[in-house]
């Protein structure tokens, strides 16, 4: 079997701007994830082509990119999930600044992980052994706590793509994550964080986040909780 | 360009992230990924951690020391194994504590399941009682590592470590007998850096990509253990890589023992749960080891299930779980089965194979991660390894599931102590005169090639060979070959040549680096293997089918000594248990 993939190659030692090449790839399946074409493509056609990839079965979060306009992670999608008969187009994920080719800085996307206080706050002593939870409390956060940092979502908002500064999904579903624990001792904290002109009150529910989350996450809920909790405190 | 800190860690899995943790403020510590960490292989382990909490039933660290040296077929040093089970309850108690987000307990502590070679005697007041499968596997529903990776990366930036993503380590500095930096490839740049430091840790992870079928993500080329070998530090017990009995079929993908903690059941191409005749006792929940060698003798012996490629698997049976438990402890896993096989695991059992996962030996060290220069127990000082990289060593000839999280934030923290007292006497060792000499000429040695050979094609070469002729079962004539074939690959690899030849993000010249060490890793594995005339946990040899105490109750040390690798022992040692003949 075979199929023609189109993919934005950009080399900034060489080239001024992005731009389209076209691979006819043979012997392929339509059982083969995309990661597995470019890892054929990159072995056997053209060694420059460059682009991020670790775990190859949706853990690690290394290959987000745009797939037939849509981001995605070249290790979930395959073929026959893709309409390939048809050219399959591949380019970075966007609204990031480009590196290489299907490369993308995520400087901006970590710093805004980090800018939510993404870990456990506790003041008082733990106890000696386990802090009890039940479990549907800790089921509370296991959707969120799924989070590979991907950025699919994050680079899918529009949102995002017309205010740099907006905080963006994935950044406010870590803030869910820890403000809902009953564990956390510094929700507040957190809600404050978020509760800025650049933070929550910019998602405006267009979805894009959820049909982009690879790992199926309903985003746009979690969010949605964190504006609740803003709301009755603010009553 | 030189940095100066006072310790590097390479890797930012569970045991890096872990050892940075335990650098006292007053210290400079930079951990260096050639990754993100959240990236880092730590984050694909699912099923669980085995802690004796005693949440579920009871439970102590003496009958978890028993498994995990059974499990070790009794060549796991027992000292250390006492150590990390004795310390597992507190370990766990204090991930807990940082925030990772357990599965519960209905009276609200950290659940625990079932997990393969895990058991307690049936009668607890009676030692000696058939031992039965036990609940210790604390987890987050199956995504127990995720979850652990990503708590331990949330205290390091609570910490304010200092990260250098992207970075790849191409050389250790080791300069009048102190370990004194490493040489780094910074990828965004292609710019090559030098880090300065009283002590270095390794925790680099595994080396599974060596095979063609492997649960490893592609990152696990086996980079620190190579560069170690290179700088004339020895390997230990590199015979013994870990074939996880459920891979998914053709791909090798993880499906985590906990399926069968859950009550899954592995069957042939009859439907009958084959494995009751293999161990009787505890079934589908023996060790991976002996699930492996099970399965193929299955498909060997005509009962397999034939593929549309060709290729044979066996099934494994969740269908009668039901869909709740499916979907509150296993949904990460079943979810793969439909993403890659299109089967639904409600209905369908799912194609299962063995698929390279672990690897139990590595880089040589004590209990507190110091690393060894020799069999006899000579310290390199300044050097550090842990994890997967390493050989403590406590998972001997075959590691029991949940062990690998354990070793990661025991020995982790350990290692990250045993660096701060380090710290508080180490001066500067002064650094050779042109540490990124060597990493430079490599660097522009494949640059500059203009050789024939291409670099996906030798690697595609040596995971077939290995996959071949040294998996679940070896034997002489095959692996005899296969040393030869990894030989002629090294040597075609010294004429490959590449298409990319700038600076920036060269993920080509990353990669054929990496294929250097991945031949250096497959060598050693080779010859360790062939060397070991016996059968002992994950070593299978046809040829030598018996555990042979008398001669290799042993560990081997494989070290690089004038261009030849040289083989030596170590003894094991042995406190609470002797070897007795291991049977589930």
């Amino acid at each position: 079997m075979q199929v023609t993939f189109r993919i934005q190659k950009y080399n900034p030692e060489t080239d001024t701007t992005p731009y389209y090449k076209e691979f006819v790839v043979d012997g392929v399946d339509e059982t083969w994830r995309v990661l597995d074409v470019l890892e054929k493509i990159k072995g056997s056609m053209d060694g420059t082509l460059t682009y991020r990839r670790s775990c190859a079965h949706g853990v690690c979060g290394s290959d987000g990119m745009r797939i037939n306009g849509r981001n995605r992670l070249a290790c979930s999608i395959l073929l026959k999930d893709l309409n390939y008969r048809n050219v399959v187009t591949l380019e970075p994920l966007p609204s990031m600044p480009v590196i290489k080719d299907l490369v993308v800085d995520l400087s901006d996307f970590y710093k805004k992980y980090e800018l939510v206080k993404p870990y456990l706050i506790t003041k008082t002593n733990p106890p000696e052994a386990e802090r009890l939870q039940s479990n549907e409390d800790a089921e509370k956060l296991f959707e969120s706590a799924k989070c590979i940092l991907c950025a699919c979502c994050s680079t899918s908002c529009p949102s995002l793509w017309t205010n740099e500064n907006y905080l963006g999904p994935a950044a406010l579903l870590k803030a869910y994550r820890f403000t809902f624990d009953t564990r956390d001792e510094a929700p507040e904290e957190r809600l404050d964080i978020v509760d800025t002109q650049d933070g929550i009150w910019r998602c405006h529910t267009i979805f894009n986040c959820i049909e982009a989350c690879p790992k199926e996450i309903n985003i746009t809920w979690h969010i949605s909780q964190l504006k609740k909790a803003l709301v009755n405190r603010e009553i | 360009m030189v940095h100066t800190f006072d310790v590097i860690i390479v890797g930012a899995g569970g045991a890096g992230l872990r050892a940075a943790l335990e650098i006292p403020q007053g210290f400079s510590c930079a951990v260096l990924s050639k990754v993100y960490p959240s990236r880092s292989h730590t984050g694909t382990a699912q099923g669980g951690v085995c802690a004796a909490l005693a949440n579920e039933e009871e439970d102590s660290w003496e009958w978890h020391m028993f498994d995990t040296v059974k499990g070790s077929d009794y060549l796991g040093d027992q000292d250390s194994i006492e150590i990390m089970c004795r310390d597992a309850i507190r370990a766990i108690i204090e991930l807990e504590h940082m925030g990772l987000p357990f599965s519960r307990t209905p009276d609200g502590k950290i659940a625990q399941r079932m997990f393969g070679g895990h058991t307690r005697p049936e009668n607890p007041a009676d030692p000696n009682s058939k031992r039965v499968a036990v609940r210790r596997a604390c987890y987050s529903a199956d995504r127990t590592g995720h979850v652990m990776l990503h708590t331990l990366f949330e205290n390091c930036i609570k910490q304010g470590v200092n990260f250098y993503n992207e970075f790849f380590v191409t050389d250790l500095i080791i300069n009048k007998g102190v370990c004194c930096g490493v040489v780094a490839m910074e990828i965004g740049t292609g710019e090559i850096h030098t880090f300065h430091a009283k002590a270095v840790m390794f925790a680099t992870g595994g080396y599974g990509r060596a095979f063609r079928i492997t649960s490893n993500a592609l990152i696990g080329t086996g980079d620190g253990c190579n560069i170690a070998y290179e700088n004339g530090i020895p390997m230990e017990d590199m015979e013994f890589f870990q074939f996880h009995p459920t891979g998914l079929w053709k791909l090798g993908i993880l499906i985590s023992e906990a399926a069968r903690g859950e009550g899954g059941i592995l069957r042939n191409n009859a439907g009958e749960r084959f494995m009751e005749r293999y161990a009787p006792t505890v079934k589908d929940l023996a060790p991976r080891d002996m699930v492996s060698r099970a399965i193929y003798t299955e498909i060997k012996e005509g009962r397999g299930i034939k593929g549309s490629d060709g290729t044979y698997y066996v099934n494994l049976d969740l269908t009668h779980l039901g869909a709740q438990t499916i979907k509150d402890k296993i949904p990460e896993i079943t979810g793969f089965a439909r993403t890659y096989l299109g089967v639904e695991p409600l209905t369908e059992p799912i194609p299962v194979q063995p698929t390279a996962h672990y690897a139990m030996g590595g880089i040589p060290t004590d209990n507190d991660a110091r690393v060894f220069l020799n069999a006899k127990g000579k310290i390199l000082p300044g050097f550090y390894a842990a994890g997967e990289c390493a050989c403590v060593s406590v998972h001997g000839a075959n590691r029991l599931g949940t062990n690998s999280l354990l070793d990661i934030i025991v020995f982790g923290r350990r290692g990250g102590k045993a660096i701060a007292q380090y710290l508080k006497e180490a001066e500067f060792t002064p650094l050779p005169k042109h540490p990124e000499g060597k990493s430079r000429k490599m660097v522009d040695d494949i640059l500059s090639s203009k050789g024939t050979e291409n670099a996906a094609q030798i690697r595609t070469e040596v995971q077939e060979q290995m996959m071949d002729k040294c998996s679940v079962y070896r034997e002489a004539k095959l692996m005899k070959e296969l040393v030869g074939d990894v030989r002629d690959l090294k040597r075609r690899y010294k004429n490959i040549s590449i298409a990319d030849h700038g600076k920036k993000f060269n993920t080509e010249l990353m990669e054929a680096i990496e294929l250097r060490h991945l031949l250096g890793t497959a060598e050693t594995i080779a010859v360790c293997a062939l060397n070991r005339q016996e059968s002992r946990g994950a070593h299978a040899r046809v040829d030598f089918p018996k555990r042979d105490d008398k001669k290799w109750l042993k560990h081997s040390f494989i070290q690089h000594e004038d261009g030849k690798p040289k083989i030596s022992y170590k003894p094991v040692v042995i406190t609470k248990f002797q070897p007795k003949e291991r049977v589930y």
